[in-house]
């Protein structure tokens, strides 16, 4: 086969997968570009009014608010902290679970799983009524009856962060788990026989072999944090009291959708598409510059 | 190289041709005399009693009109937005007379979704209360018939008032010192029950003090809320969210819903309540021992501008049977209809006479009779006041003042700024 004929035959097995990415990744985006670049609001969408061309009205109305750029800040170091928190409360676990007696690690999987496919509305709501201020379980147990815990910016923050590591450490844990389950048996014996100690062997074997599990982990971690949108509008109301926990998500929703602002909203989506390909591209070449092979 | 020219070529024609879709009604010209006739509610918590109402109200329809069935459809009031949103984009699952709330008509309206009534042949439409009626209408033009109407008042434990020796409130500076006072003498009720998000308990503060949320000049509008009158009713009524009446912990956060909530929890002294909100506190620990006076203006004896909230009925601009549309319409709306309503629902009616015919044969709707007849008052009615609403801007403000994130000054000033923005876009 010449090689072009072979260009060609991979073209065409390439041809469906390609097709589907089409139709569900660029079609969307695509869409949601061009409705960032008009004013389109309900009016638009039914007709009531002529569609307005704004070029990059949008952005410059968007890039120009304050409150978005406060937003933005929260919402990094809010995701920063869920992401921090979720590795390390899913690495302990993961260890936790190789170093444990069977019937512990099923009970630790099982507990794993349940707070995994809880799903997202309900498992904010029953937080809620676990930190009730007047009738909460954890009020009770603490003796701080009355106390308020979603009134605070930073208690509320935080109840909503322990929130989101509460569901999310899961998938850290099970995928952490198997890849040191995967780690072979002579590499750990070669390092033991030639007197590494146990801190060693972590850091200096497992890690580097792990080191492609922890990358995926840490970018899906990146990507579900800097996203979350029941948590925050469901534990702080909509975002808090005078919006002072609101997160890129909810902020979206609550200027643009809610308020019928399209465009504003579409927006906001393309900015948040670039922020988090910059930080996942930024991530892979860091990577691929410390020698990895992706 | 010519791979490359066709994909720029490709891409400056799709950014060029193709804009966002665009759909909706335009009136379909035909008017149909028979088929059938669809309408959209409300669904209620306690359905039943409306429903039954209807359904009178159909038959009678449909033995006038042969030929003609009607086909109701409860749509729940949390997802109303979608479902109206969609119905205006896609004519064909639109209903042909829908109820819904006055807050929404102006962006309804502004999206093309309601057609013009004309009311001029309706007998019944003269005792509408003109300010009633005012909220069913956009620049000077009537869009829908107001069904009912929802006013609020001061709720307040009677035994309470009367352990402490103490009579409701008479201006509205009295509030603030009488719920002070009480939970002075018991820390463990507040005051009274007022709410960070609780707008339509601050507006008649802003109002009775002669301030507005905007003003409108011609049909353009202008945020009012930074005027020295606003900003006195604004202050007057966010002090009622601190420690010493209402804990900003507990109430910063809380809607009309929480706020009577804690009345009926018996947590509160006072509360802004509804008309509609009499059956659940009949059903709380508060029952038998509450009264309800109008919420006092700035003088003794006067009563503060109350919101006038409330549903109205109407017509879909992409209707095939308009007449038969709004001769539905004007009979469910109608005299006969309303009292029957408040006989069901306990709506409070549109119509002047009958208003007068409920309080006199029911002692507890008095206050709010007396709150409708000395004026009520409505939001800015500009698709705008949609957006304010869905970005919550006016509960910001309260909050950020109670919270102490801003004062009087800068926050109302900061408000004034995002309505402003919205008024002009």
């Amino acid at each position: 086969m010449t090689a072009k004929g072979q260009g060609r035959t991979a073209f065409a097995y390439l041809a469906p997968a390609l097709l589907i990415l089409g139709g569900l990744l660029a079609y969307p985006i695509y869409q949601l570009v061009l409705i960032s670049l008009y004013d389109y609001g309900q009016e638009q969408v039914s007709g009531g009014a002529p569609l307005e061309f704004l070029g990059l009205g949008n952005y410059q109305n968007l890039l120009g608010d304050q409150q978005f750029w406060g937003v933005l800040g929260q919402t990094v170091a809010f995701a920063a902290v869920c992401v921090v928190g979720t590795l390390l409360v899913g690495a302990f676990l993961a260890i936790l679970a190789t170093r444990v007696r069977t019937w512990v690690r099923m009970t630790l999987f099982l507990a794993a799983l349940g707070a995994w496919s809880t799903p997202a509305v309900a498992g904010s709501t029953i937080w809620l009524f676990l930190f009730d201020a007047n009738f909460g379980f954890v009020n009770e147990v603490l003796g701080i009856q009355g106390f308020s815990w979603t009134f605070d910016k930073w208690t509320a923050f935080g109840l909503v962060a322990a929130q989101v590591i509460w569901c999310s450490f899961p998938f850290v844990m099970v995928t952490l788990y198997a890849g040191i389950k995967a780690i072979p048996g002579e590499v750990l014996e070669a390092a033991a026989l030639d007197g590494a100690s146990a801190f060693r062997t972590a850091w200096s074997v497992m890690l580097p072999l792990l080191r492609p599990i922890i990358l995926v982990v840490t970018i899906q971690s990146i990507i579900w944090d800097f996203k979350v949108f029941t948590q925050i509008y469901v534990m702080t109301n909509g975002g808090g009291i005078a919006g002072r926990n609101l997160v890129l998500n909810v902020y979206a929703y609550q200027q643009a959708f809610a308020a019928s602002e399209y465009g504003l909203g579409a927006a906001i989506g393309v900015v948040m598409t670039v922020l988090l390909l910059g930080i996942t591209m930024f991530y892979l070449r860091a990577l691929k510059r410390s020698g990895e092979v992706l | 190289m010519r791979l490359k020219t066709l994909v720029a070529v490709l891409g400056v024609g799709a950014v060029v041709a193709c804009a966002p879709v665009q759909s909706g009604p335009t009136s379909s010209g035909t008017d149909e005399q028979t088929g059938q006739l669809r309408v959209w509610l409300f669904d209620e918590v306690n359905r039943g009693p409306k429903e039954a109402v209807v359904k009178e109200a159909i038959s009678e329809f449909q033995g006038k009109h042969s030929g003609v069935t009607v086909d109701v459809q409860y749509i729940q009031v949390s997802s109303r937005a979608e479902r109206f949103k969609a119905a205006f984009s896609d004519p064909k699952s639109a209903p042909d007379v829908a109820e819904f709330g006055n807050t929404d008509l102006a962006g309804y309206v502004s999206a093309g979704g309601f057609s013009e009534l004309d009311l001029g042949k309706w007998d019944e439409s003269k005792d509408l209360v003109p300010t009633i009626l005012d909220t069913a209408k956009v620049d000077g033009k009537t869009y829908g018939v107001p069904w009912f109407v929802g006013v609020r008042a001061l709720y307040y434990r009677t035994d309470v008032f009367t352990e402490l020796g103490l009579k409701p409130p008479t201006t509205l500076d009295e509030i603030a010192t009488t719920a002070r006072e009480i939970r002075q003498k018991k820390p463990e009720l507040i005051g009274i029950s007022a709410g960070g998000k609780y707008l339509f308990a601050a507006l008649p503060f802003i109002w009775a003090q002669g301030g507005d949320l905007a003003k409108s000049d011609g049909g353009k509008f202008t945020a009012a809320i930074d005027s020295a009158e606003a900003k006195a009713g604004v202050a007057e009524y966010t002090e009622l969210i601190k420690d010493d009446i209402c804990p900003p912990a507990t109430c910063a956060g809380n809607g009309g819903d929480a706020s009577v909530e804690a009345f009926r929890a018996g947590k509160a002294a006072m509360t802004i309540g509804g008309d509609f909100n009499r059956k659940s506190v009949d059903a709380s620990s508060a029952a038998g021992k509450y009264g309800v006076v109008p919420l006092p203006g700035k003088d003794k004896g006067s009563i503060a501008p109350a919101f006038a909230g409330g549903n109205l009925l109407g017509v879909m601009k992409g209707t095939q049977r308009k007449t038969l549309a709004t001769e539905f319409t004007q009979l469910l709306a109608s005299k006969k209809y309303q009292q029957k309503m408040y006989t069901a629902m306990g709506n409070l009616p549109t119509f002047t006479d009958v208003q007068k015919q409920v309080a006199d044969s029911d002692k507890f709707l008095e206050p709010f009779t007396k709150t409708l007849q000395s004026g009520t008052k409505f939001v800015p009615v500009t698709p705008a006041w949609a957006k304010i609403e869905a970005q919550a801007v006016v509960p910001t403000m309260l909050q950020e003042i109670v919270t102490g994130a801003k004062n009087v000054d800068t926050a109302t000033a900061d408000a004034a700024k995002t309505m402003n923005a919205a008024f002009t876009s």
